[in-house]
C-alpha cells in the first residue's frame, strides 16, 4: 500500500497532462506550452499498452497550442506537423489530412494541394492498405481542390467568352481539372457516408458537361441507398436538381416525401405544401 | 589511510583511491595495481583479501570500454551522495570514516568483495551464444525476460521484449546483456539472502551514516533534499566515467523512475543495520537534534504554533517515556522494540498535544477560539491569546499556496537525463532519434512558454514554512499565549478541556496488516485531518503514518485508563 502514492514517471506525466488540459480549456496557451515542454519526454518511454500514446497526445495538444498561440507562426506550425508525421506511421495520413485542413483554414490552398499530392503518393507496406480510408479522403479532398481550380478556369472562360475571346489553353486546363476531380469525387461518394460537399461538386461537374443521367443516378443513390446515413441534405439536393431539370410536379413531390418525414420543419416544406395543395391530394 | 606500504616511486605513505578502486600515491600520482585492501576496522574481522584487481583490471577493449562491476557503480553513487551531503554541511568524517566502512562491511558480508569467493560461484556473465542444441550446464538458467522482470524498476514491456529478442539474435560470444560484467548475475541473485543493493538502498546507507553521526537531518528531510535535487539520486549514473558503459540490464538496476518512499528507505536501513551486525548506535540524548524535545521545537516553529506548547510536548514525551535514551537509540537486530521514526514521532506528539488542549472535535476548538477572540478585542495588554481560528486561516492559506506549488513542480518534473540510454546497440539509433525529437520539441515549446523560465533549484533549507515575528499583520503565532485555555489545578497547569477522544480503541497488529490503525476507513473531525495534513506536507509522507504514531502515543498515554475500560467517548463517528 505504500506504493500507491509513490511518485513516479507515469503519475507525474498524468498530472502534467491534466495541467495541460486545464490550460487549454482556459485558453492559456503559454501555460499549456510550459507544461507540454515538460511532457514531451514521454516520447522516450513506451506506452504501447495505453489507448492513446504520448505521440498522439503531443500531436493534438501541440497543434492546438501552435494554432492559437500569438507568437507562433505558420512556418513553425508546418515544421511541427512535419515532425509529427514522422512520429507515428500508423497515423501518418491522418496527420497529413489535419495539416491540410489547417492550411486551408489559413488560405494556403497551394500548399494544401501540395501536401495532398505528397500524401497520395505515400506507400508504407501493409500500412497503406490499413489506412485505406484516410487515403480515400485525401484523394477526395484533392479532387475537391481540383474542382475549385476547375471552377476558377470555368469563370475565366465565361468572362473571356463575354469579351469574345476563345481561350483554348484555359479550356484545356479546365477539362484537365474536371477529369482529375471527377475521378476522385466519384470514388469517395461510393462509400457510405456524409459527403455533401463532394456530392454537390460532382453533380455540378456532371451537369456542366451534360451528363444528367449520371447526376440523377448519383443523387438517387445518395438519397435513397439505405447504406448511407439519413441525410436531409441529400433530398434537398435531389429536389433542387429535379427542379432545375424541369421535372414533373409528381416527381418533385415524391422527392420531398422523405424530407418531410425526417425534417418536418424544413423550409422546403412550404413548397411541398403548395404543390400538394395544387394537386388533388 | 589504511594502506601502509611505501610508494614504490617516492617512498611516501600517502594513498588515495582512484575511481576504479586502485590505490594511487597522492604525492607522486603513481597508480598501483593494488586495489582497496582492508586492514582492521571494528566491523570486519579475519577477512581474507581477495584481490579484485584481477577483475577490476581495466582491460582496454577495442573501443576503450572497461570491465566494471555493479557494486563499483553503487560505490560511485554513494560517493557522490555523501559528497553532496558534505556540501550541505554534514561533517566530513561521514564520508571517509563512517560510510566508507559501512560500505566495505556490506561488500564483505554480501560476498561481493573482501572475501574468499565461495566455492563454485563463478563470476561468469551469461554469454549469449548458447544455441538450443547446447546442453545447459545449469538447467535453471533463467531466460532473459525472467531477469528483466526480476528488477524492481518499472520497465516498459515493449522495450523489454524488443531487447530480449534483439539480444538473442546476436551471435557474439561476449556478453551483451549488460555493460557491466555481472549485471545479469546481479539480478539473478537471491535477494533475501544477501540484501541485494538497489538505488533506494543507497539512501538507506546515507541515512544510516547520518544517524550514526547524529547529524541534524531527519529521514524526511533527507528525502526532500533528494527530490529537490540537492542529493544525487535520479540519473546519477550519468556521472559514471566514460569507460563504464551502461546498457542493457544495468539500466534495470540503476535507472529508477520513481522517488523513494519513506517506509522503504526506513525499513531497508534497519535491515541493513542488522545485516551488517552493527552494534548499538551512538546514544540519542536530550541534547540531540533527533530527540523529540528538539524536533518538537522545530516543528512547532514551522507550524506557526505558540512556543508555550513546547512545555506540553515535553510533558507528554516524559510521561510516556519516549525521551529515554534506550527508547530512541537504535539497536540493530532487536526485533522486539518498535523502530523509531524520529520526525514522525515528534509530529505525532504535537498532534496529541493539540488534541489534549483543543480537543479538535470540530466544535470545542472554535469555541475556545471565540473566547480568545473576545478577550483579544477587549484587552490589548499583555500580548494576544492564541486564537485557533486565526491560526487555521493563516496556516491554511500558506499551506495551500505551497501545496499548489509543489503539485505543479511534480507535474513539471523532468525525469530523463541528457545521457541517452539504450538497452542494446540495436535500438541505439532509434533512441538517439527520439531524443533528438524530444529536444527539438522542448526547444520549440519552451520558447512559447513565455517569460516563465524553469525555476532554479531552491536553496536547501531546513524550514519550508517560515513565520516572522516582525510581521505586523499578526500572522506569526509563536509568541501567543495559551492562557485562555489553561487553568491551574493543584499548582499544575492543565488544560481546560476535560475530554479526549482516541483515534482508535484497539491497535492493529502492525506485522499482520502493516499499520497500527486505519486512517482512511474512519471519519475523523476536519480539524484533525487538517493538522495531519499540515505535518504530512512538512514531512512529505502520507498522513496515515502520522496517524499510526498518534495512535501509538495515545495508547501509551492512556494506558492505565484503557486497561480499566474507558467509560466515555472513544472514536467519534459521524
Amino acid at each position: 500500500s505504500s506504493n500507491e502514492h509513490k511518485l513516479n514517471f507515469k503519475k507525474s506525466k498524468e498530472a502534467c497532462l491534466s495541467y495541460i488540459q486545464d490550460a487549454l480549456l482556459q485558453k492559456q496557451w503559454k501555460r499549456a506550452a510550459e507544461f507540454l515542454t515538460c511532457y514531451v519526454e514521454s516520447l522516450e518511454k513506451d506506452y504501447s499498452r495505453e489507448h492513446i500514446g504520448p505521440s498522439e497526445m503531443i500531436w493534438r495538444i501541440g497543434t492546438e497550442i501552435l494554432w492559437h498561440h500569438s507568437q507562433s507562426s505558420m512556418k513553425e506550425f508546418n515544421c511541427f506537423m512535419e515532425q509529427m508525421k514522422t512520429l507515428g506511421v500508423k497515423r501518418y495520413l491522418k496527420v497529413c489530412l489535419e495539416h491540410v485542413f489547417h492550411l486551408l483554414c489559413n488560405g494556403q490552398i497551394d500548399e494544401a494541394y501540395q501536401n495532398l499530392s505528397l500524401a497520395e503518393s505515400w506507400r508504407f507496406g501493409e500500412q497503406t492498405a490499413i489506412q485505406d480510408k484516410e487515403m480515400k479522403l485525401i484523394q477526395a479532398y484533392r479532387g475537391l481542390l481540383d474542382y475549385c481550380s476547375w471552377s476558377k478556369q470555368k469563370n475565366i472562360l465565361l468572362e473571356h467568352g463575354e469579351d469574345g475571346f476563345a481561350d483554348l489553353a484555359v479550356e484545356q486546363e479546365m477539362h484537365g481539372y474536371f477529369r482529375k476531380a471527377a475521378v476522385n469525387l466519384k470514388e469517395i461518394i461510393k462509400i457510405p457516408g456524409v459527403w455533401d460537399i463532394f456530392v454537390k461538386c460532382y453533380v455540378d461537374l456532371l451537369e456542366f458537361y451534360g451528363d444528367h443521367n449520371e447526376a440523377h443516378q448519383v443523387l438517387n443513390e445518395y438519397a435513397y441507398n439505405s447504406k448511407f446515413p439519413a441525410n436531409p441534405n441529400a433530398h434537398v439536393y435531389l429536389y433542387q436538381f429535379l427542379k432545375r431539370q424541369g421535372e414533373s410536379k409528381k416527381s418533385l413531390i415524391s422527392a420531398l416525401k422523405i424530407l418531410h418525414d425526417i425534417v418536418p420543419s424544413h423550409e422546403l416544406m412550404i413548397d411541398f405544401n403548395t404543390m400538394l395543395q395544387k394537386s388533388s391530394k | 589511510r589504511d594502506f601502509n606500504e611505501r610508494c614504490a616511486q617516492c617512498s611516501e605513505v600517502n594513498w588515495g583511491l582512484t575511481d576504479g578502486g586502485r590505490f594511487y600515491c597522492r604525492s607522486c600520482h603513481n597508480v598501483t595495481e593494488r586495489t582497496r585492501e582492508v586492514v582492521n576496522t571494528d566491523f570486519i574481522t579475519n577477512s581474507r583479501v581477495q584481490t579484485i584487481s584481477k577483475a577490476l583490471k581495466k582491460q582496454e577493449k577495442t573501443d576503450g570500454d572497461c570491465e566494471w562491476y555493479i557494486c563499483e557503480g553503487f560505490q560511485l553513487i554513494l560517493k557522490k551522495q555523501v559528497e553532496a551531503l558534505e556540501a550541505l554541511g554534514v561533517c566530513p568524517q561521514m564520508k571517509d570514516e563512517i560510510l566508507c566502512n559501512f560500505w566495505r562491511c556490506y561488500l564483505q558480508k554480501s560476498k561481493q568483495a573482501y572475501c574468499k569467493r565461495p566455492a563454485g560461484e563463478t563470476v561468469k556473465a551469461l554469454s549469449v551464444c548458447e544455441s538450443s542444441t547446447d546442453v545447459d550446464s545449469d538447467p535453471e538458467r533463467p531466460s532473459l525476460l525472467h531477469l528483466l522482470s526480476l528488477s524492481e524498476s518499472e520497465g516498459d514491456l515493449q522495450t523489454d521484449c524488443s531487447f530480449a529478442s534483439s539480444v538473442s539474435k546476436v551471435s557474439e560470444s561476449t556478453s551483451v546483456y549488460s555493460g557491466s560484467v555481472d549485471g545479469s548475475l546481479y539480478l539473478m541473485k537471491n535477494q533475501k539472502e544477501k540484501l541485494r543493493m538497489t538505488m533506494p538502498m543507497t539512501l538507506s546507507f546515507c541515512y544510516m551514516a547520518l544517524l550514526w553521526v547524529r547529524e541534524p537531518i531527519t529521514l524526511s528531510e533527507l528525502l526532500r533534499f533528494v527530490v529537490e535535487g540537492h542529493i544525487p539520486y535520479l540519473n546519477v549514473f550519468q556521472h559514471f566515467p566514460e569507460k563504464m558503459k551502461l546498457c542493457g540490464l544495468d539500466l534495470k538496476i540503476f535507472c529508477v523512475e520513481s522517488w523513494p518512499v519513506y517506509e522503504e528507505v526506513f525499513n531497508k536501513m534497519h535491515e541493513l543495520a542488522a545485516f551488517l551486525d552493527l552494534p548499538r548506535f551512538p546514544d540519542i540524548t536530550e541534547s540531540c537534534f533527533l530527540h523529540p524535545d528538539m524536533l518538537c521545537m522545530k516543528y512547532l516553529m514551522e507550524a506557526n504554533l505558540p512556543d508555550e506548547l513546547h512545555n506540553w510536548t515535553c510533558r507528554v514525551v516524559k510521561k510516556i517515556g519516549i525521551g529515554e535514551v534506550d527508547f530512541l537509540t537504535l539497536m540493530p537486530g532487536n526485533k522486539s522494540t518498535r523502530k523509531v521514526k524520529y520526525d514522525v514521532l515528534a509530529a505525532a506528539v504535537i498532534v496529541v498535544v493539540l488534541k489534549l488542549l483543543f480537543l479538535l472535535d470540530d466544535h470545542y476548538e472554535w469555541l475556545l477560539s471565540e473566547f480568545a477572540e473576545e478577550r483579544n478585542k477587549n484587552n490589548t495588554e499583555g500580548g494576544p491569546y492564541f486564537e485557533f481560528k486565526k491560526w487555521y486561516e493563516v496556516v491554511k492559506h500558506s499551506l495551500d499556496v505551497e501545496q499548489k506549488k509543489l503539485d505543479e513542480e511534480r507535474a513539471k518534473y523532468l525525469w530523463r537525463c541528457e545521457k541517452p540510454l539504450f538497452y542494446s546497440v540495436k535500438n541505439k539509433s532509434k533512441v538517439l532519434k527520439r531524443r533528438q525529437m524530444v529536444v527539438n520539441l522542448q526547444n520549440q515549446f519552451g520558447k512559447l512558454s513565455g517569460s516563465v523560465q524553469r525555476a532554479k533549484k531552491p536553496n536547501p533549507s531546513s524550514f519550508q514554512l517560515s513565520w516572522s515575528e516582525e510581521n505586523t499583520d499578526g500572522s506569526c503565532f509563536h509568541g501567543h499565549s495559551l492562557k485562555g485555555i489553561l487553568q491551574e489545578k493543584r499548582g499544575l497547569l492543565t488544560a481546560m478541556n476535560p475530554d479526549y477522544w482516541l483515534c482508535t480503541v484497539k491497535l492493529c497488529n502492525e506485522k499482520l496488516c502493516g499499520h497500527l490503525a486505519h486512517y482512511r476507513e474512519v471519519e475523523f473531525p476536519q480539524s484533525y485531518h487538517f493538522v495531519l495534513g499540515l505535518f504530512s506536507f512538512l514531512l512529505r509522507i502520507q498522513p496515515s503514518y502520522i496517524h499510526d504514531e498518534v495512535c501509538m502515543i495515545e495508547h501509551k498515554l492512556f494506558n492505565k485508563k484503557l486497561c480499566k475500560k474507558l467509560k466515555y467517548n472513544t472514536v467519534l463517528r459521524k
